[in-house]
């Protein structure tokens, strides 16, 4: 069993014990511990179940690299599923369940026993669950989905928060081991801005485990001097729990803290995301442990050797009472001496190689263990808990040539570097034959804005994984340590072992990927690493192949009788270890998941029951809903009140840029496809504006300052866009016109008074004369407005009597109010963005976006008045005389009027005979707006029909929902006061 | 995520505060010319492998368009330059010939 | 060639054997001198267009050249979404064509791709959006493509986990597609190079093609890593590096290669049946079978070969998925990754002739290459047999850039993928 020991644990503080409970069941342990270890303190091996075969599964790491032992941690908002206890720190009242089984942990009804998954290899559904058809639909990928997916679902919305930082820096080393202080210490005396991050709460790495003297210290003593020097520095910042994730082009770092993970509640936030710039980045990021692949090396109680030496260093935890070693290499006869130090049994060391010798084997061998060199491990034996190991030959085939007794295994089968940072961005890797592990190669690393190396790695993420190496290759000082002999690449245990044992030796503990899957992607004919990994889920679990990786290529390699490098890896992707979703989005959520834009108006429209609608970035009243009324009878009630006396709109979301110099004229020339050099000061006109490619894309109306200034209105999603565009051909195209424009949409507030009491209210408002002669169609004035500076254009998007008036923005809620108040005798009342659209549809005015869609070209619209013949070129001329626009064979804007009266549906297509090549009906047409209109007690719409202006009078068919088939008319598109009586007054 | 340093005001910015613009140096065509100059002026691109000269605008900064040369496979930056000229300058050729010597020049 | 049947009754009985009988699914033969058709790529598209120019037209000797491992571009790298609600009338008959091929393709093949047509939802998030949706309904339905406009309540039945009445952009309905769905992105490539195989046709892989051979304004054939290959047609099917090889064939394609990136959660049980693309706030979301929720937003701005894309884009997609779906704030992104797509000038695809004789080019998919894959394989093995389109490829020839005749998708749902 796994039991806390009475004494030592480097990292806990035996007088804060911390309650906590796994499946319901209280357990306890320490400040200090994880949650694995509090777990193992505890007794509870067992910690979940597999992904595929529901295997029992048991803690086997203490790192980030650990593929077992998640668990759903917290509950309701709080609750996060897959959560890795080897790196969770522990709290008090910390909920925790395990993952993956039904009905419990300890009885999983979904387990599949040796027998039965042999009829699952890798890849087995590719070949299966084909019939009958439907089948896999609704039989099989249900069951395939239920029985995978690990985790439970969250159901509520999450109740933490989350912040972004950002940071810049000379040197960014990422790694708080020896080798990272050192290279920053290094940087920080040459008075380099450093930042260091460490993924742990701790600094130093595995030194302080390990053991071993750096500059004739202790390693811990030494780390702590150089984090007080570190810290004293003013050009250095340390920052512990927070993980490297990714690292992208030119030096873009990307920081996962953890915060508040472990104090819930306390209103800071749970995890904090850094953005790094860093000049130049030191990967110090150690190495990790492989496992050795032998059958049952799944089996709880089988743990990686330096985990074991872990838990009982730093949290004083035995994972068991007798504890056999599995190894190829030196260092785990540390985990040995460990051991035996705080008292427990090590019956033997297996060591596969022939003729282990060193310093480390004779301290073990001189305690009185067994070291049986030239062994490995048949077998595990035991289901939910190791109970003992077959030893066998590692060069035969398995014949056991005696059973140990034992309830822990500790393997280690040498380590490979971590180069996933060094990897990310284009980094290249050698095979290190020495260690049998690949490390970055120094002659094609990751390069940055200058092409140049923007990455170095030091220490064990370079290879060099023994103290004194490390040290030396991070510049740091001379260090001792037990001196080891080579190690001896193992990669399946024992060498020829046979399929019944390949079978049950694990490579991707979570993802149940066997050496027999392997070996069986290469007989057929995946040989590609990523084949591979992609057919037999090698790697794809949430440990990313961290510990399988490696000895699966290895498998990979010697199936295709190729040298490892000629393999090769998959590519290493961030994250570096998974992070939450809540942490990328940061503080943008809610409300302001997406920057808001208001109007000087807007707090009023809030307050006035606006019924929203967004619009790019802003929201405009779609209408004001009184009590008791439903919207579309708001909306009628806006268009009545408006045609009959007076509505007011917030237009202030129209863009309003100013175009001004002696060239500016010229220039609008060329942006719209009408004249606007000859319009007169003092007037205004409606302009169409086309992109290179001929099609419509904005249109407004366009204002004659002064001699030398234009205003030009843009739709109000278009301002920003507009904008852009016109700076681009003057910046890029005619640099030598003198033209300056400015985007001043949020600078004005734009209010219309719309209805035959227009103006009424402005005279009522007083300052300025808004008469029919002073103030006719189409001009517009400046002047004091009731007191507010104001100019005013007479234009009309309705068709009513209109003016808009610009006021300064941040009087434009005091204007918006006086326009209320002086407006109340004669009926003012607000309307939104759908009472807009229906009067601007009665009139068979165009909206950009409806009748017009990236694919429509003014003619088509019957804009052709709205384009100048005059001119030589305009932005779009010459797209619109290829052939296919050229040509009067298309379709066009035509107004459309049901025979009865009822309103068209919106999108819906006109048919024409017959089918086209493809058996799909064919069409001759469609609506682009359709509205009830109150005005004329009907349904109306605007569509294009092909020809549609030659075929006024017509009737087409417009099939709907459910068979219904709509019949309209093509008629005139303007339903209303054709003459334009109502705004010539 | 790119950086970029921006001729007009100096800085060198992040990507997020650049608008990217598509290919750099094309010749407009308007109306007068062939359909195959049209054609080629609104579409075919270079879209190379290698050494790419691109139109980026400062879009949250100073506002300014300015050009780019920048290999789409290494993305390494060789120089950014103002926006009105319609070649890229000698010293971004040389800069470009120093890292890419079999570069063949602007095509 | 022969090739030995998958099944259950197979699987049984191999693993009486420990699974020590199974063939291997394709050949890794050493190039001819000469081939019929010589097409270049070996990701879905190519491989399809081999399928079918066998299936179709009794074409066999054809070589397949792949400069790397087959499936390995965007193929296996996409998020594996089925749809054919396109608007326009070119791009519905070609998508639907694919999705109604998916339909069997599991069967045809012999080789379980795992289509799934769970559904998929285009939700309607603004005013403007729901009249572009309900268009493509409409247009839908005269189409031949079964799809129909819902109301919010029906998306919360279709996805509980869903939020419906978010701050910003509430959810006002949805363009549904109840046949949409997704299959095995590496199967597709896997059961049609295993079926190309078995048919005779030469798979090559680690060759990269270094020229182009012309004569007299004709293909003659390929220069390439393991030599010189001669052929009568050739067939360009490299998304995201056609440029590269236009420019050895002398000219140049409405395209620019784009990086779009995409990401998976860690795995969960199931909670999301259906598909559901969130285009105004640009996320799209599934849930793979082994729990992982698949994610993808929108392409990166800049010309970019890398395969690696831009942080901030990751960023604005991950917001915008968690206004939609406010559970998975407490997920953790597992993986993220980034590929070439080429982008045309209309974002449609090109199925085209091109100016070299016997050059035929399949490019331009943008963000819809997987869903068209067995679609676009039938259309471009007609064009290359016969020389010249079928209806299916008619509208997509590269002449339409030159005409102002374009194809444009972007009218109901911006760059949806």
């Amino acid at each position: 069993m796994s039991t806390r020991l009475a004494t030592g644990g480097r990292l806990i503080d035996r007088t804060k014990p911390l309650g906590f409970r796994f499946n319901g069941k209280r357990l306890k342990g320490f400040a200090g511990d994880t949650l694995a270890s509090a777990l193992l303190g505890a007794d509870q091996m067992l910690v979940g179940r597999s992904f595929k075969y529901h295997r029992p599964r048991g803690i086997i790491a203490s790192g980030v690299e650990e593929p077992n032992a998640l668990v759903g941690l917290g509950t309701g908002a709080r609750f996060e599923p897959d959560q890795r206890t080897t790196t969770t720190e522990l709290f008090d009242g910390a909920e925790t369940s395990s993952q993956n089984h039904w009905p419990s942990l300890e009885t999983d009804i979904g387990v599949l026993n040796n027998w039965a998954y042999r009829f699952l290899p890798a890849g087995f559904y590719y070949k299966t669950f084909m019939f009958p058809r439907a089948a896999w639909k609704h039989v099989f990928e249900p069951i395939v989905r239920q029985s995978a997916g690990l985790g439970k679902v969250p159901t509520e919305r999450d109740a933490d928060r989350y912040e972004h930082a950002y940071a810049f820096c000379d040197l960014l080393v990422v790694g708080g081991g020896v080798a990272g202080l050192s290279a920053a210490l290094e940087a920080g005396r040459a008075g380099k801005r450093v930042i260091v991050w460490e993924q742990t709460a701790h600094w130093g790495g595995r030194s302080p485990v390990d053991g071993g003297q750096i500059d004739g210290m202790a390693p811990e003593d030494w780390v702590a001097g150089v984090l007080e020097q570190l810290a004293a520095m003013p050009n250095g910042s340390l920052r512990a729990r927070c993980m490297a994730a990714g690292l992208y082009d030119h030096g873009y770092v990307l920081g996962y803290e953890s915060v508040g993970d472990a104090t819930p509640g306390d209103g800071r936030p749970r995890h904090r995301l850094w953005r790094v710039r860093a000049g130049q980045i030191v990967t110090a990021t150690g190495a990790i442990e492989r496992p050795l692949a032998f059958a049952g090396n799944d089996v709880p109680g089988v743990m990686l050797a330096s985990a074991v030496r872990d838990y009982v260093v730093n949290w004083a935890v035995s994972p068991g009472d007798r504890t056999v070693i599995v190894t190829n290499n030196d260092d785990a006869y540390r985990t040995a001496l460990v051991l035996l130090d705080a008292g427990l049994v090590v019956p033997a060391v297996l060591d596969a190689r022939e003729t282990p010798t060193g310093e480390l084997i004779e301290a073990v061998r001189a305690r009185g263990v067994r070291v049986l060199a030239g062994r490995g491990v048949a077998k595990v034996k035991g289901g939910k808990r190791v109970q003992g190991v077959q030893v066998c030959a590692q060069a035969g085939e398995g014949a056991v040539l005696e059973e140990i007794g034992c309830d822990c295994v500790a393997m280690s089968g040498g380590w490979s570097p971590v180069v996933h940072l060094w990897s990310h961005c284009g980094g290249k890797l050698l095979w290190d034959e020495a260690n049998a592990c690949f490390r970055p190669d120094p002659s094609r690393p990751p390069t940055g804005a200058d092409g140049a190396a923007m990455v170095r790695a030091v220490g064990a993420a370079n290879g060099a994984l023994r103290l004194p190496e490390a040290l030396a290759d991070a510049g740091g000082p001379p260090a001792v340590a037990a001196a080891e002999g080579p190690m001896a690449p193992v990669w399946v245990m024992p060498q020829g072992a046979p399929p019944a044992l390949r079978f049950k030796a694990f490579l991707d503990y979570q993802n149940d990927v066997k050496v027999s899957d392997v070996q069986l992607a290469a007989r057929e004919g995946y040989e590609s690493v990523e084949h591979t990994k992609r057919y037999t889920t090698l790697g794809m679990a949430t440990d990313q192949g961290k510990l399988s990786n490696i000895n699966g290529l290895a498998i990979l390699s010697d199936a295709l009788g190729q040298a490892i490098p000629v393999t090769g890896t998959t590519t290493f992707r961030p994250p570096y270890t998974p992070i939450s979703f809540g942490a990328i989005a940061g503080e943008a959520r809610g409300e302001i998941f997406q920057p808001l834009r208001r109007t000087p108006m807007h707090e009023w429209h809030e307050a006035n029951g606006a019924h929203w609608e967004p619009v790019g970035l802003w929201r405009r009243p779609y209408s004001y809903p009184r009590a008791g009324e439903g919207l579309r009878d708001a909306v009628n009630r806006e268009i009545s009140n408006t045609r009959n006396s007076l509505g007011m709109l917030d237009a202030s979301t129209l863009g309003k840029i100013v175009v001004k110099g002696p060239d500016a004229g010229k220039f609008l020339d060329m942006l719209y496809t009408n004249m606007m050099s000859t319009l007169p000061v003092g007037k205004c006109r409606y302009g169409l504006m086309c992109n290179e490619n001929g099609f419509l894309m904005d249109d407004g109306v366009v204002v004659r300052l002064s001699e030398d200034s234009w205003l030009c209105h843009t739709t109000s999603g278009g301002a920003d866009r507009i904008h852009g565009w016109m700076e681009d051909w003057l910046q890029c195209e005619w640099w030598d016109w003198k033209v300056y424009t400015a985007n001043l949409t949020e600078q004005f507030a734009q209010v219309a008074i719309v209805g035959p009491n227009a103006r009424k209210l402005l005279e009522k408002l007083g300052g300025m004369d808004v008469s029919k002669e002073a103030l006719p169609f189409m001009t517009w004035a400046e002047g004091e407005l009731g007191g507010f500076r104001a100019r005013i254009f007479r234009i009309s998007f309705s068709g009513e009597l209109s003016y808009e008036i610009a006021v300064p923005a941040s009087e434009g809620m005091a204007f918006w109010k006086a326009c209320l108040a002086a407006g109340e005798e004669f009926g003012a009342m607000p309307y939104g963005t759908e009472a807009l659209h229906v009067m601007r549809a009665e009139k068979g005015f165009i909206m950009i976006g409806d009748e017009s869609d990236g694919t429509v070209i003014p003619q088509d619209l019957g804009l052709g008045w709205a384009i100048s013949k005059k001119k030589e070129d305009y932005l779009g001329k010459r797209a619109q005389q290829r052939s296919f626009m050229d040509n009067p064979d298309r379709w066009q804007l035509v107004g459309l009027e049901t025979l009865d009266g009822s309103v068209l549906p919106d999108g819906v297509y006109a048919v024409a005979e017959g089918h086209n090549p493809n058996g799909q009906r064919n069409v001759q047409g469609r609506v682009t707006s359709t509205y009830f209109s109150p005005t004329l007690g009907k349904g109306i719409a605007m569509g294009l029909v092909h020809r549609g202006p030659d075929r006024m009078g017509e009737v087409l068919d417009f099939p709907a929902d459910a068979g219904k088939v709509f019949r309209a008319r093509i008629v005139d598109p303007v339903f209303y006061d054709k003459d334009g009586e109502k705004q010539n007054v | 995520m790119l950086t970029l340093t921006c001729p007009c005001c100096g800085m060198t910015v992040e990507e997020t505060e650049l608008a990217p613009g598509g290919e750099a140096h094309l010749k407009r065509f308007g109306p007068g010319s062939s359909d195959a100059e049209f054609e080629g002026y609104l579409f075919a691109r270079k879209n190379p492998r290698g050494v790419h000269f691109e139109r980026w605008r400062h879009a949250y900064g100073c506002g300014k368009w300015f050009l780019a040369a920048r290999c789409t496979a290494t993305l390494e930056v060789f120089g950014t330059y103002p926006a009105q000229t319609t070649e890229p300058p000698a010293s971004i050729v040389a800069a470009i010939k120093a890292r890419r010597p079999d570069w063949e020049g602007l095509k | 060639m022969g090739m030995r049947r998958y099944s259950a009754f197979a699987v049984a009985r191999e693993a009486l054997r420990f699974h020590q009988g199974w063939e291997r699914a394709w050949a890794s033969p050493a190039p001819k001198k000469r081939y019929d058709v010589v097409i270049v790529g070996a990701g879905g598209h190519g491989l399809a267009t081999a399928y079918y120019l066998g299936k179709n037209f009794g074409i066999t000797n054809v070589a397949i050249i792949e400069k790397g491992w087959l499936g390995g571009g965007n193929t296996g790298r996409n998020t594996t979404i089925i749809r054919s609600n396109y608007l326009q009338d070119p791009s519905a008959a070609i998508y639907e064509k694919a999705r109604a091929l998916y339909e069997d393709l599991s069967q045809d093949l012999n080789y379980n791709v795992m289509f799934s047509p769970r559904g998929l939802l285009m939700l309607g998030q603004t005013e403007h959006e729901v009249r572009g949706y309900k268009r493509t309904v409409y247009a839908n339905n005269l189409q031949g493509v079964e799809t129909e406009w819902i109301g919010p309540e029906r998306v919360k039945e279709l996805v509980p986990i869903i939020n419906i009445d978010g701050p910003r952009y509430p959810v006002l309905g949805a363009l549904y597609q109840a046949r949409g769905g997704t299959a095995r992105h590496d199967a597709v490539a896997w059961g049609y190079a295993r079926a190309c195989s078995a048919m005779g046709m030469d798979i090559i892989q680690q060759c990269e093609v270094t020229g182009i051979r012309t004569a007299g304004g004709q293909v003659q054939g390929v220069d390439t890593t393991k030599g010189v290959i001669d052929c009568g047609k050739l067939a360009i099917v490299v998304a995201g590096h056609s440029s590269v090889l236009a420019e050895m064939a002398g000219f140049r394609l409405p395209i620019e290669s784009l990086a779009l990136q995409a990401l998976v959660s860690e795995p969960i049980k199931p909670c999301m049946d259906v598909v559901v693309m969130a285009n105004t706030v640009h996320g799209y979301m599934s849930q793979s079978d082994k729990g992982e929720m698949v994610i993808g937003g929108g392409t990166d701005g800049f010309n970019n070969y890398t395969q690696r894309g831009s942080w901030h884009h990751v960023e604005e997609t991950v917001r915008a998925l968690i206004e939609t779906f406010p559970m998975i704030s407490r997920l953790k992104m597992l993986r993220q990754w980034g590929g070439i797509v080429d982008m045309t000038g209309d974002r449609s695809p090109i199925l085209s002739a091109t100016p070299v004789g016997n050059i035929f080019v399949n490019c331009g998919w943008g963000t819809g290459g997987f869903k068209s894959i067995p679609g676009s394989g039938w259309a471009m093995a007609e064009l290359v047999a016969k020389g010249s389109p079928g209806p299916l490829a008619a509208e997509f020839g590269l002449d339409r850039f030159r005409e102002g005749r374009f194809i444009d998708e972007s009218v109901a749902a911006g760059g949806a993928p």
